[in-house]
């Protein structure tokens, strides 16, 4: 068993390390300029991300990921919360919610442009904040739902008020679910950084990926890509350790209780 | 116009996708309430467009807006583009299912080979899509190859990952007992392994109709390739504001119409499942 443990461990690190091996070799051999080798790629990296760029633009689509995504989160709980208590305004905002969470998302990005007559921070961030608020609302909403009734009606026979109930037993109840919500926000935020920023800004990691291409500089194009692939894996990484921290007292409950 | 009705229809009958509805009688206020929202939401956006709250060259108002939508609907330029997106969300949807339904069987059913590219995996998934844009620009060009590519690179990672967990997630006593009985590793896989995943791919094939479509439309956009995506962005770059807002809700009644039917295929998957039969526990 143990052999095999290390075998998976081994192929863990390996395959990785092959991919990346095999991209090298494949660019040196295709010697072509718009797909430069991956070294050279990492050194553009170097070059360009690390200090350069970081305050001209990976701090402004950072900022814009992080309000966009805090607005989301601060009212798809708010939402969620009143929705899933409430069979009358689930009943009102359903059409709504069906019909803006199936819409894709570029098809708004003219709209948000004209109506808020902005392509900086105030756009970008209404934009990132609209389309994430949906996993977040909907996950809370369920988990609102799937709340143990008789523990609502206990609180309520022990005549403790609403927004008693809702801090002590709905929040904390709804919570795992709210941060898988969450989780699915943070990626969405990312990607809808990356959409507005790549159909019009002026900073930012998506404006970078856009001037490279349109100028011909695949060098920090590609730099500009590994830079927002990394950007997305560390975000959700940095979830999944705040997920254990926030939650670490439901995992404890769950190994306590027998299923 | 069938908004309204259409989706007070499909709310009434329990849309959210995986919610179980147990209220299927029917009760006049689980369709008169949503109906009437609807009416209250469009008959305030005409009347902060009409009163200039927010200037209607800003916000055209609703009826304009509705009307701008159908004067494309009796155009054969709307119908070839809706086809056109229609066509790169199909291809895309198809091609990540028949690709990734057996990559995850695959690394669901062997341990070694679920870790090998566990962390090529984990890297690859979150990140967005739109940001092989520019690659595809260079490589496939503006035509249906790049939208086809990027709606099936997006589409094939929910799925994937879907179909991962389902197969892991397969009774090991069911397994054990076809094993006993002598079946087979293929008999195994289609007898036992494939029914007790599928309600775990429906769900990942709603998942990735949804961002395959947003996938298409993305590279339509972007890209100037021919179908919604374009027509948004050529009526926005003229000014077009009425256009603009007919394509887009068009856009979200095809993103609202793909959402249901998978929704309800999903169910349909589901309806076996323990997780759907509400009071029998």
């Amino acid at each position: 068993v143990s052999r095999r443990r290390a075998l998976g461990l081994g192929l863990e690190i390996l395959v990785p390390v092959l991919i990346l091996l095999a991209w090298q070799l494949w660019t040196v051999h295709a010697d072509s300029f718009k797909f430069p080798r991956l070294s050279t790629i990492l050194v553009e990296f170097r070059h360009e991300y690390i200090f350069a760029k970081l305050s001209s633009d990976v701090l402004p689509s950072l900022e814009r990921i992080f309000a966009g995504f805090a607005i989301a989160t601060i009212a798809g709980v708010a939402i969620g919360i009143a929705l899933g208590m409430s069979r009358f305004l689930r009943r009102l905002a359903i059409p709504h919610i069906e019909y803006w969470r199936a819409m894709p998302p570029p098809a708004l990005l003219p709209i948000s442009i004209i109506l808020l007559h902005s392509i900086q921070n105030r756009q970008k961030i209404a934009f990132i904040a609209f389309f994430c608020i949906f996993p977040v609302l909907l996950n809370t909403m369920d988990g609102v739902r799937g709340i143990d009734p008789t523990m609502l009606d206990t609180a309520r026979s022990f005549r403790i008020p609403r927004h008693q109930r809702v801090l002590r037993i709905v929040l904390p109840s709804a919570l795992p679910q709210i941060i898988a919500g969450m989780r699915n926000s943070l990626a969405l935020a990312v990607i809808m950084m990356v959409l507005s920023e790549y159909w019009s800004s002026s900073s930012g990691v998506g404006y970078q990926l856009l001037i490279s291409k349109n100028t011909f500089q695949f060098g920090p194009m590609w730099a500009a890509i590994v830079l927002i692939g990394v950007l997305g894996y560390l975000l959700n990484v940095l979830f999944v350790l705040f997920e254990r921290h926030v939650l670490a007292w439901h995992r404890g409950w769950r190994a306590a209780t027998p299923q | 116009m069938l908004a309204p009705e259409q989706l007070a229809d499909a709310t009434g009958s329990g849309a959210l996708a995986a919610a179980p509805s147990p209220r299927l009688r029917f009760s006049p206020g689980a369709v008169l309430v949503p109906a009437l929202s609807v009416a209250a939401a469009l008959a305030l956006w005409e009347l902060i467009s009409r009163t200039n709250t927010i200037s209607q060259h800003d916000l055209p108002s609703m009826s304009t807006s509705f009307s701008a939508l159908w004067s494309l609907l009796q155009t054969s330029a709307f119908w070839g583009a809706l086809l056109r997106t229609i066509r790169g969300w199909a291809l895309g949807l198809a091609i990540a299912t028949a690709l990734a339904v057996p990559c995850g069987i695959l690394l669901g059913s062997f341990e070694l080979v679920g870790r090998a590219f566990r962390i090529p995996i984990e890297f690859l998934r979150p990140i967005p899509s739109a940001v092989l844009i520019p690659v595809l620009f260079l490589t496939l060009g503006t035509n249906l190859k790049s939208e086809v590519f990027l709606a099936t690179f997006g589409a094939f990672w929910p799925l994937l990952v879907q179909t991962m967990y389902g197969v892991r997630d397969v009774d090991p006593i069911a397994l054990d007992t076809a094993r006993s009985f002598g079946l087979g590793p293929l008999e195994r896989l289609w007898r036992v392994t494939l029914p007790s995943a599928v309600p775990y791919i429906a769900t990942g094939v709603r998942i990735s109709s949804t961002v395959s479509l947003i996938l298409a439309f993305t590279a339509e956009l972007f890209m100037g390739i021919p179908g919604l995506g374009q027509k948004v962005n050529v009526v926005s770059s003229f000014g077009q504001t009425d256009l603009v807002f007919a394509y887009a809700i068009a856009v979200g009644f095809l993103g609202l119409a793909i959402h249901l039917a998978f929704s309800a295929l999903e169910r349909r998957a589901l309806r076996w499942h323990p997780s759907q039969r509400l009071g029998t526990t």
